[in-house]
């Protein structure tokens, strides 16, 4: 049997894809089981696996850890990527939940209704620009440093360029006018581990599709 | 210069109640300014506390801390209500994040429509009995122990508490069915600190009411046509 985690989820991003992130930047390799059925889910929740009968499911350490914040804090924990103290860490957390809830419109968008795609887009780009981004980018301008807390690699700076290539991809120019923020992103994108996942190949998900979303609906259905 | 923690948020509920929850829970006394106008949420603003321009904000060991699982999660490891080690922090982060998930449930439900309100109710109450509360209800039964995690007083329980306390509000037999969280409730409830909070005059905020909705949204300019689940 491995070591290694063990990631149950849909294949595609949802709330899985931050972990993907986060494990891929400490360099941990890892495995996944991809559902596609309803019946599969049932089964999950029948044999007792999902505490709140929800995945994302991480098997991991000898835990069978659920909800998405207290597995990304737990690996932060685990691989040094949550500050050096409890000052650094509540920085940490600050920035992470800023961008969460960033993330937390991408993630809905695919499944909006047609006719509220476009408000919602308008959204995404009125608060990135306007709340998200220029946070950020301050943050680093003030410190000048490569990384968001404690002048060291953090979960915060991988839920940034993660969040920042998300939005990107629904809005190509979002990051002129971010200096900053452009420097971060190609620094970033620099990291060994980084580029690694960054490659194809690797774990990472590509955007949402009908397709996905089609079986969000069937694997889910009430 | 006081050095109590401040919360800056709405006379009421909302995302701050868990925070006055677990300052209280931890025996911390703090203060309070309430949000009563636009101009003094547009000061707030203009002034530079928000980080990213929402409340609650908690100012506290010279930080002015915003999101709310930030601020606890920082004041659970401050005062020892995070575990001993990570991996209690894990169950600890993984229980909140369920109670997190059940009084989310509820923070929306007094800006709804009256009739969207039953509907509420039922999603609610529906959740709390067939997703939640089985599981902690498990979880006590399984160890025998006074506490959540690891036999020790913590976080998780000041934040089930609180949600146990609240879907009650919404179904007062809603615990009926399950033993072990109602000798839970009746031991936490007892808690010296706990005791106090849950006693008149404490900072703890009752059950929104439609002034608290309106003081809402004259504020924020928000929340005027919000959904039931």
């Amino acid at each position: 049997m491995s070591g290694k985690p063990r990631l149950t989820y849909l294949n595609g991003r949802g709330r899985m894809e931050p972990i993907r992130w986060l494990l891929a930047a400490a360099g941990v390799e890892f495995e996944e089981v991809f559902l596609q059925t309803k019946e599969q889910y049932d089964k999950l929740i029948k044999d007792g696996l999902l505490l709140f009968q929800q995945v994302p499911l991480v098997e991991i350490d000898g835990m069978k850890m659920v909800q998405t914040r207290a597995i990304l804090s737990y690996i932060a924990g685990k691989y040094n990527l949550y500050g050096k103290d409890l000052k650094e860490r509540a920085l940490i957390d600050m920035y992470v939940e800023g961008i969460s809830d960033l993330m937390q419109m991408i993630l809905m968008f695919p499944f909006s209704p047609p006719d509220a795609k476009e408000k919602n887009l308008d959204s995404i780009k009125d608060r990135a620009t306007n709340r998200y981004f220029p946070v950020f980018e301050k943050v680093l301008k003030q410190h000048g440093q490569d990384f968001l807390v404690g002048n060291k690699f953090s979960w915060a700076d991988v839920q940034l360029i993660e969040a920042i290539l998300a939005v990107e991809e629904k809005i190509p120019a979002v990051l002129s006018g971010f200096p900053q923020l452009q420097a971060f992103k190609t620094k970033m994108s620099n990291m060994p581990t980084i580029k690694k996942f960054l490659q194809p190949g690797s774990p990472r998900k590509p955007p949402p599709d009908d397709h996905y979303v089609e079986t969000v609906m069937k694997v889910f259905k009430r | 210069m006081s050095r109590k923690p401040k919360l800056y948020y709405f006379n009421g509920r909302g995302k701050m109640e868990s925070i006055r929850w677990l300052l209280a829970a931890a025996g911390v006394e703090f203060e309070e300014e309430f949000l009563e106008t636009r101009e003094q949420y547009e000061k707030l603003l203009q002034g530079g506390s928000l980080l990213f321009q929402q409340v609650p904000m908690v100012e506290i060991d010279g930080m002015r801390m915003v999101q709310t699982r930030a601020i606890l999660s920082y004041i659970a490891a401050k005062y020892n209500l995070y575990g001993k080690d990570l991996k209690e922090r894990a169950w600890i982060d993984m229980y909140v994040g369920g109670t997190d998930d059940l009084m989310g449930f509820i923070l929306m439900f007094p800006f709804l429509s009256d009739e969207d309100k039953e509907k509420q109710r039922a999603f609610i109450v529906q959740k709390a009995t067939s997703r939640y509360f089985p599981a902690y209800e498990k979880v006590l039964k399984d160890h025998g122990q006074d506490f959540l995690v690891g036999n020790s007083f913590s976080w998780a329980d000041v934040h089930l508490l609180e949600a146990i306390l609240m879907v009650e509000e919404k179904k007062s037999d809603v615990l009926s069915g399950f033993p072990q969280l109602q000798a839970f409730k009746a031991r936490i409830s007892s808690i010296p600190t706990i005791k106090k909070f849950l006693e008149p005059g404490s900072h703890r905020k009752p059950v929104p009411d439609d002034k608290y909705v309106q003081t809402v949204r004259r504020v924020l300019r928000m929340y005027y046509d919000v959904k039931a689940n």
